[in-house]
C-alpha cells in the first residue's frame, strides 16, 4: 500500500494554482500533483504514491525499483482508471501526449 | 536505461546472509513494519536464508489490513446511498465487512468505483455537482500528503459535494504499542522507508532511546531488508539502540517538510481504533475542524455504527509479532484470501495473506511442487533466494 512508483515527469502544468504533471510509468502516463517536488524538471524522475510525487529520485534508482514492482506484481494500482484518461501517442522522440 | 540488478542480487544476497550469520551470537527477534517488506521477505524466502535464531515477524504496517471493522462498515453505509458516488483505493474493495464487502454493494447498485488517486476523486466532485463524492482516505503517513491535498483542494475549490471517510493510522504509536504489550518479543525494528520518505526520522529516536531498541529505516528490495537486519544484529550485539538510515537513497532525515507541513494543515492526531488490535492512543489522524465540512463521518451520520470482530482469528496477535500466521488454528482453512476472517488475510501485503499467496499453508510436498511452479513462472526476472525454491 505503501508503494512509491517511480516515473519520469514529460510535462508539468499548474491547475487551480497547485504544480501538476504528466508522468510516464514505462508507457502507462498519469497526472501527478508535483506540489510537493516542486523544483522537478522534465525529464527528471519522481517517486510516486497514489497520483502524488513523493520525492525526487535518480535514473537508474527508477528503473531499479521499476522494474522490481513489475516483478512482484505490484503496479496494479496504475490500472486503476482517472476520470480523463490521457490519450499516449508515440513520436520518434518519445512519448507525447 | 541501464539496468541495474544488485538489489536481488541472490549471489550478494548469500553473501549478506553469511555476514548476519557470523555477527549473531545469541537469539534476536526483529519484526519489519511495513506490510510492503513482509511481502518482499515472504516471496523471497529472505526470513529462510537467516541464521535460525534471528527471527523477523511481521507487523502491523498494512492499512488496508488494520482499517477496522467499524469503519469499513461506516464505508458501506455510506456507499449504499443512491445519492453517494463512493471512491476507493483498488485493496479496499474486497475487504470484508460485518456482512459483506465494497464489491457487494456495487452488485446491489451502489456506485463504488476505483481510483488511482485521491485528487481524481476530487475532479469527478466537479464533474458530478448532483452527486456527493466521497473518498475512503485510508493509509499511513505515506498516504497522508495525496489525501490531505485532495481535502485542501476540494476546499479551496469550495467542491461543498467532496468528502473523505478518513480512517488513517500512524506507525511510531503502533510500535510503541508493541514494545508496551505483555509478552513483547520484539528486540529491533525494520521501519518503514516511504513512510519515512514523507516523515524524516526523528520520530523514531525517542522510540529508539526509551525502549532501548535498535530501528534501521529500510527500503523495499531483497538486498534492502538484507542489510536492515544485518545492521539492526551489529547494533544488537554490540548493545547499542539507535535510528540508522539503511533507505537514504529515498529518505532524507527531515523527511519532506512540505509535505509535512500540508498535514498539519490538514489533519490533527486522533486515538484510532485497528483492526485485530484495539485501540492506539493518539495513532491516527482526523481532519481538523476547519475542514469538517468535508468529514463524511459527521455529514452521513454514521460516526455510532459498531461491530463485532471474529473471536477464532488470532491477527492481533500476528500483528504485535506474537505469533506466525501458521499458529492459527483457521489458517488456510476456514480463512483464505477468499474468505477472509481477519485483519492479516484481507489484504496481499498482510502476514497471512503474503504466507498463503506463497504456499506456506500448505504441506511439503504440495509445497515443494507450488514453490517450484512459482519459481519456474518468475525466473525470467526473479530469483528466489531461500531455501523453498
Amino acid at each position: 500500500m505503501c508503494l512509491g512508483i517511480p516515473g519520469k515527469v514529460v510535462k508539468t502544468y499548474r491547475e487551480h494554482d497547485v504544480l501538476m504533471g504528466k508522468v510516464d510509468f514505462s508507457g502507462v502516463l498519469k497526472h501527478v500533483c508535483l506540489e510537493h517536488v516542486s523544483d522537478v524538471q522534465i525529464g527528471q524522475y519522481v517517486l510516486v504514491h497514489v497520483g502524488f510525487a513523493l520525492s525526487k529520485i535518480d535514473e537508474e534508482e527508477a528503473q531499479k525499483v521499476f522494474d522490481f514492482l513489475e516483478g512482484m506484481n505490484l503496479l496494479d494500482e496504475l490500472r486503476a482508471d482517472s476520470p480523463e484518461p490521457i490519450p499516449i501517442r508515440f513520436s520518434p522522440e518519445g512519448v507525447e501526449t | 536505461m541501464k539496468f541495474l540488478d544488485e538489489y536481488r542480487d541472490p549471489e550478494a544476497a548469500k553473501k549478506l546472509a553469511a555476514t548476519i550469520a557470523r555477527t549473531v551470537t545469541r537469539p534476536w527477534t526483529i519484526m519489519e513494519v511495513c506490510g510492503g517488506q513482509t511481502h518482499t521477505i515472504v516471496k523471497y524466502g529472505i526470513d529462510e536464508i537467516l541464521p535460525p535464531h534471528v527471527e523477523l515477524v511481521h507487523g502491523p504496517g498494512c492499512p488496508v489490513c488494520v482499517t477496522c471493522l467499524e469503519m469499513i462498515d461506516k464505508a458501506h453505509a455510506i456507499a449504499s446511498r443512491p445519492d453517494v458516488i463512493f471512491c476507493s483505493f483498488g485493496d479496499m474493495l474486497r475487504v470484508p465487512g460485518s456482512h459483506c464487502d465494497l464489491l457487494e454493494v456495487k452488485s446491489r447498485g451502489g456506485d463504488v468505483r476505483i481510483v488511482y488517486s485521491p485528487l481524481d476523486a476530487v475532479n469527478l466532485a466537479a464533474a458530478n455537482p448532483d452527486k456527493k463524492v466521497v473518498f475512503f482516505a485510508i493509509g499511513f503517513e505515506t498516504t497522508a500528503p495525496p489525501n490531505a491535498m485532495a481535502v485542501w483542494l476540494a476546499k479551496k475549490r469550495n467542491l461543498k459535494n467532496f468528502s473523505v471517510l478518513v480512517s488513517h493510522v500512524l506507525v511510531p504509536p503502533s510500535m510503541t504499542a508493541i514494545l508496551q504489550s505483555p509478552g513483547n518479543r520484539v528486540q529491533g525494528f525494520l521501519g518503514p522507508g516511504h513512510v519515512c520518505t514523507v516523515m524524516g526520522c526523528d520520530e523514531y529516536g525517542p522510540i529508539s532511546r526509551r525502549y532501548r531498541v535498535p530501528i534501521v529505516i529500510t527500503g523495499f528490495e531483497p538486498i534492502d531488508l538484507l542489510e536492515g537486519v544485518l545492521w539492526t544484529v551489529r547494533q544488537l550485539e554490540a548493545g547499542e539502540a539507535k535510528v540508522e538510515n539503511q533507505y537514504s537513497r529515498a529518505v532524507r532525515p527531515e523527511g519532506n517538510l512540505e509535505s509535512k507541513k500540508l498535514i498539519e494543515e490538514v489533519f490533527e492526531i486522533c486515538d484510532r481504533k485497528w483492526r485485530g488490535v484495539g485501540i492506539i492512543p493518539k495513532s491516527g489522524f482526523k481532519l481538523k475542524y476547519e475542514y469538517r465540512d468535508h468529514d463524511a463521518e459527521r455529514l452521513f451520520e454514521v460516526e455510532d455504527i459498531e461491530a463485532q470482530e471474529s473471536t477464532v482469528c488470532i491477527s492481533g496477535q500476528v500483528l504485535r509479532g506474537l505469533k506466525k500466521p501458521h499458529d492459527c488454528p483457521a489458517f488456510g482453512k476456514t480463512c483464505t484470501p477468499q474468505s477472509p476472517l481477519g485483519a492479516t488475510m484481507v489484504s496481499s501485503e498482510g502476514a497471512c495473506a503474503a504466507y498463503y499467496a506463497y504456499g506456506r499453508h500448505l504441506d511439503s510436498k504440495t509445497n515443494k511442487a507450488k514453490a517450484a511452479h512459482s519459481a519456474a513462472r518468475d525466473s525470467s526476472q526473479l530469483v528466489r533466494i531461500g531455501g523453498r525454491s
